[in-house]
Formats: C-alpha cells, structure tokens, sequence
C-alpha cells in the first residue's frame, strides 16, 4: 500500500554502517588521530616550558590536561564532516532512506572513539611526566568520560555548522570554546581535587559529575532536535 | 488529494515553480507533468538553473515558489517519502575518495538497507560499465571517466523509481559514451530527468523536452519531437554547438 | 510582542527610566557600606536582567522559526541578540565601574555573576561571525536559530557552572544577609527594571521595523531591476538574439 515505506533503514543499523565507513577512512588515513595525539605530545612539552614546572598537582595539573585535550579535540572537531561536504556525503544521506539523526549518531559516536583513543594515549604520557601520585587516575577516567561526551555533543552541532559556512575553520573554535566553558568548568573542579600531591579528595566529585551529566543530557537532547536542520540544504 | 483519478499519478508534477538564491531569481515559472515510466530532457544554456531544478526535484533543495510533486509526494513537506526512490547522478560523483570503488558500493549498498549488502547488483553493475576489474582503485586513485561510470553504479544500485541525471556523459569519450548510454535508457518502472548541453540527444530520444531560458524562465515545454532548429536557436541564441 | 500601541512605547520607555533617574537620585537611600557608587546597581542590574531575558526571548524565536520556517521569526530572534549583546556591552561597562568603585579593581574574577555574564557575552559575540559566515539565506537563518536555541539552554547551564566553582561569594545588594533589600531600594529598582525592559522592547521594534524596510527596498529594487537582469542576460549571449527576433518581426 505504501511503497514508499517499503525500504527505509533502521537508524540504529544506518548510523553503525556511516560509523564503520568513517572508522575505515581513518584508519586508512589517520589524519585526524595523528594530528591529535602529535598535537597532545608537543602541548605537553610546552607546558613543561611555558610553565617551567617538571612536576605539577591539583589545578594545574588538571588544567594542563584538560587545556590539552580540548585543543586536541577542536582538531578532530574541526574535520568530522568535511569528507561528507566535500565528497557530496550530505547529498547521499539525503537521498538515502534513512533518518537524519543516524548521522547525528554516527558522528558524535565516531568523536567518542577518538577521544577515547586520545586520553588513552595522552593521560599515561602525562602521568610519567607531569604527576608523582597515580591513585586519582581511576576516579579521573570518569570525569573524561563525561567530558568526552560533551565534547562530541556539541563538537558535532558546531562542526556541521562550521563545514557548511565559508569560514569553516575559523568557526569551529569561535563557536566551540565559549561553548564548551561550563562543561571545562565542571570538568576541571571535578578533576582538580583528584591530581592533589597528597592524594585525591572526593569531597566535591558526585556535585561536578552530575554537573557533567546534566550538561551532556541537555546538548544531547538538543543535537537531536535541531540535528535535522542542520543538514537540510 | 485528487484520488479520484482513474488514470496513474504522474510521475512529477510541477507548478509555476521557483526559486531564488537571495536577490537573485535563478528560475521562474517552471510548469510540466511528467507520465510514470517517461523521460524529461532539460535543456538551456549555462546559468539557466537546470542544475537547481534537478536538486529541488531531488528534494534537495526546496522552492522558493509554486508546489510540485514527485512520486506522489508533495515537495518540501513530503520529502522523506522520497529517500530511497531517487537516483541522483550529479555534479559531485558522492563517493569517498579514500575508499575503493566497491567499499563505496558497499556502503551506498548498506545505506540503501539492500540485501546481501547488495553484493550481487554490485556486481552485475560494475560489469555493465566495464570496473569489475578495477573497482578495488581507490576513487583518488581514478580518472574521471573512471569515476563517473563508478557514480553510475551508485545512482543506479538501489533500483531508482526516479532517476536525475546531470550531464551524465560528460566525462566520456564517444566509445564510453556508447557503452553507458543504454544503463540511462527507458527501463521498466523508471522515470527519467536528465540534464544535457547536447540538445542532438533530447532530439534523438522519445519523450519530452523542457528548455529554460538564460534568465531562468521556462522557454518551452515539448515533445522531442516537435523539437527543431528554430527553437533551439533561440533557446541558446546561436544554434546546437 | 504586540503591544497595541507602538507610537507611544517610546514616550513610556523614556518616561519610566527618566521616573526611575529620579527615583536612583532623590529617593532611594544611600547604601550604607558602598555610599553613592552603589547606584549605579540600579543601571547595571536592569540591564543584565534585560539582556538575559533578550537572549531567552531570542532562543523562544529560534523555536518558533524552525517549527514555522516564518523568516519574520528569525528576524525577531536576530534583533533581540543584537540589542542584548550591546545591552551586555553596558552591563560590562557598568559592572567594571562598581568593581573598581567598591574594590578598587576594574575586573574581579571571584564575582561569578559578573564572570558568567562576561562568558554568555563571549557567546553571543560569536552570532555575528556564524550568520555572516553562511551566504544562502534559509541556511542562515536556520543556523542562526539553532545557535540562538543552543545559546539559550547554555545560559542558565553557565551561570550554574560559574557559581558553583566559586567558593567565595561576595555580600550583595540583592539577597543580602539582612533580609533582602529595603523597600525604597526595591521599588526604585523595579522601575527601573520595567525602564530598561521598555527601552530595549522599543529598540528591538525600531530595529525590526527598519529592517522590515529596508528588505522592502531590496525587493522594490529587484522587482525595478528584474527586466533589465533579463535584457542584460540576453545581450551576453553576444547579440545573436536579436537577429532572430528582429527576423521574427519581419
């Protein structure tokens, strides 16, 4: 009776085969990994220099980290959606049977695996050079995880905006820091107290997780909302 | 809306359509019906939005005025009843240039939710066009007439109800020409639209012919076959190069 | 925003902030800690409140524009940004000059309420280079209001953030320890705030009545100038047309 039903794709499953296609393309590449974690390793050495500290603790610690991970972010960021701008991805999708959120999806889940593959490979390298104490690492994790999730969040709503402008690179950061402010706020106080040189202190930690959630919950339900008329032509 | 017809629902049904980028009107007052099964040519000189037509028929652009139907759906608002039943053969070849031909295939395959990852139509297409052997090149490691018989296969996997194409030869050389033309002919339960700057073929194939004006304005809509010199002279305002 | 009657909002705007001048000066009392710089509260206050509520109206806009696609709501979205970024512009200002009348620095950094205002201003800055940025039309505007919406969701988000990294919060006149603010204080405050709410609903009327003109204009000129597009594309094609039509004529 309707035929035009009769062939649409699960978002779930069209949202896994645009992730796997991503997923191949940087792996066969690497532009945006290398780029990241090249990028983390130099941050760091500057730091050790801009700051002239071999060793650092509580703040300072977290905010050289976090600094870091944010920038290397705005990287990958940055490039998210220019092979689908370029490479006319954003036609296909919309001519494909298939709900536009599934890119949504695809993206922000394609941000969280580099990111994840980031800190994997940018904490261990701080910890030996920055930190004497390790015990606040475990607790650390799930403050990145949250982290990332914001950062892939609104990440992905800036970079399609972004892509889509005639100031594609210049946007990305002119929109995303100032955006991503509470959630740096929230991330940095949580994380903190957790690199202090005499052991981690869990006093303040549930407040700024939930802080995190919260601010990862709203942009996730916003992304979804407006994500349709982003990509719209 | 108007069920009561006994005959088929054309297959695009345009009303004095248009569209502006901004100030500028890029096309006016485009009106035709098109029958299911049959082919539209659109011919007119360069800027006279034959492009922007074939992406609002798409669905991929909305107009600025008037109302059209495509495969029953009304454009803007029915656009999702579109995804999946057009073919579009564009300017952009829409393949990733670091994947092969096939893992583009296989994708558009997957996207499409064909079965099998449409592993035997893959195929099938890719002999057509004569890749079979080379579609494991990476896209950037083809050359353009490579490419475009490539996004052919594309455009043509999911089995389209509607199929645009966009100067879809441009890149060939005769013999290819000759070897492609018959993937873009009448085939059953396809609707076609193709864009051409070689009004000899609108001439040589059955069905209609739009022409639009330099300013973008509906010049005429005909059946090739009342298609002469006089019109097309003054469609491009100098004769078929 | 349909007052009945936009002639006399501006004479109302006017007359409740010239009240409220009169009021700051001659009636409120002298704040006992911070003396006569402490009036200032009465500018700076209104128009922080102000320009957050322009941002909240913007994002409610950018709502009904993307349900609707009724450009006439991005329009609105967009002027209502305009004139609370330059509200924010004076809420800067303001807040500098109190910062360095009672502490006797031009910026303090553990004041979180002035910190988050600087960082939603910091925002809302970025509006102008996003629309400028994208050329067609709808696509601008679609933009504009999904960062109008996502701004919108982030202010109250921000200002929670900012408060809760601050430990040390300074005694305000607002909400102070005593039981809130005397009632002259009060009052004197309210109409002020009503002033500057009227002031910048008038503004944002101006604005979009000029800007509903001015697209008059552009149209007018269009519509002027569209035959001549027509004759200036036919003489591109090298005169070769007008043989033909002159061959018609014949």
């Amino acid at each position: 009776m309707n035929p035009e039903l009769r062939r649409r794709t699960p978002t779930l499953r069209a949202a896994r085969v645009i992730l796997a296609k991503d997923l191949r393309i940087e792996l066969r590449t690497l532009q945006s990994l290398s780029a990241m974690l090249l990028f983390s390793l130099t941050t760091f050495v500057l730091f050790r220099y801009g700051l002239d500290r071999t060793s650092l603790e509580g703040s300072l610690a977290s905010g050289v980290l976090l600094m870091t991970i944010l920038f290397a972010a705005v990287l990958g960021i940055g490039r998210l959606f220019v092979a689908e701008r370029e490479q006319g991805g954003f036609d296909a999708f919309a001519l494909a049977p298939i709900d536009g959120s599934a890119l949504f999806y695809a993206k922000v889940t394609a941000q969280l695996i580099y990111l994840a593959i980031l800190e994997a490979f940018a904490l261990p390298v701080f910890a030996v050079l920055f930190l004497s104490d390790w015990s606040g690492l475990g607790a650390l994790t799930a403050v990145l995880a949250l982290l990332n999730l914001g950062l892939a969040l609104i990440g992905t709503i800036v970079s399609v905006m972004a892509t889509n402008s005639r100031a594609r690179d210049l946007l990305t950061p002119l929109l995303l820091l100032p955006l991503l402010v509470p959630l740096m706020i929230s991330a940095a106080s949580a994380a903190a107290p957790l690199l202090d040189a005499d052991g981690p202190s869990f006093a303040e930690f549930p407040k700024w997780l939930a802080l995190l959630g919260l601010y990862d919950l709203i942009f996730g339900l916003i992304g979804w909302a407006v994500f349709d008329y982003l990509i719209e032509d | 809306m108007a069920a009561a017809e006994p005959t088929p629902p054309p297959a695009l049904s345009i009303k004095a359509l248009g569209r502006d980028f901004n100030e500028a009107t890029v096309l006016r007052g485009v009106e035709l019906e098109l029958a299911a099964g049959g082919s539209l040519a659109i011919l007119g000189p360069n800027g006279a939005g034959k492009t922007t037509l074939l992406r609002i028929i798409a669905g991929l652009l909305r107009p600025s005025r008037g109302s059209l139907s495509v495969l029953g759906a009304e454009l803007p608002r029915g656009r999702w009843q579109l995804r999946g039943r057009v073919g579009m053969l564009g300017h952009a070849p829409l393949l990733y240039r670091e994947l092969s031909g096939r893992e583009n295939l296989r994708f558009a395959a997957r996207l499409h939710g064909l079965k099998d990852d449409g592993e035997g139509p893959i195929e099938a297409l890719l002999e057509q066009v004569g890749m079979s052997r080379r579609a494991d090149l990476r896209v950037e490691e083809m050359s353009a007439g490579m490419v475009q018989r490539l996004s052919l296969c594309r455009a043509l996997l999911p089995q389209p109800e509607l199929l645009l194409a966009d100067e879809p030869l441009s890149h060939l050389d005769p013999g290819a020409r000759r070897e492609l033309a018959p993937l873009l002919g009448p085939a059953p339960g396809r609707t076609r639209v193709i864009v051409s700057h070689d009004p000899s073929t609108a001439q040589t194939e059955p069905g209609m012919v739009l022409g639009l004006g330099a300013n973008g304005s509906q010049a005429f809509y005909i059946d090739s076959g009342e298609l002469d010199l006089t019109i097309l002279e003054t469609l491009y305002g100098g004769g078929p190069k | 925003m349909s007052a009945p009657s936009p002639r006399i909002l501006p004479f109302l705007a006017v007359g409740l902030i010239a009240t409220a001048f009169g009021l700051v000066f001659f009636y409120a009392p002298l704040e006992a800690d911070q003396g006569f710089i402490q009036k200032i509260f009465y500018l700076h206050v209104p128009l922080a409140i102000t320009a957050l509520v322009g941002f909240m109206l913007a994002a409610v806009h950018a709502i009904i524009h993307l349900r609707t696609g009724d450009p006439i709501h991005d329009a609105r979205a967009y002027v209502s940004i305009h004139m609370s970024v330059i509200f924010g512009v004076a809420v800067l200002l303001t807040g500098a000059i109190w910062a360095r009348a009672s502490w006797g620095k031009w910026w303090v950094w553990d004041e979180p309420t002035l910190v988050s205002f600087l960082i939603v201003f910091l925002l809302y800055a970025t509006y102008y280079p996003l629309r400028y940025a994208i050329v067609e039309r709808d696509r601008q505007a679609r933009y504009a209001s999904v960062f109008a919406i996502t701004a919108g969701a982030f202010v109250p988000l921000n200002f929670i953030a900012v408060r809760l990294a601050e430990p040390l919060i300074h005694p305000r006149t607002l909400g102070a320890a005593n039981g809130g603010l005397p009632a002259e204080m009060m009052f004197t405050f309210l109409v002020s705030l009503a002033g500057m709410g009227l002031l910048w609903v008038t503004l944002v009327r101006f604005e979009l009545a000029a800007k509903a003109s001015r697209g008059h204009l552009k149209r007018l000129r269009r519509n002027l100038l569209d035959p001549d597009q027509d004759a200036i594309a036919t003489r591109g094609l090298g005169g070769r047309i007008e043989p033909l039509i002159e061959a018609e004529r014949a």
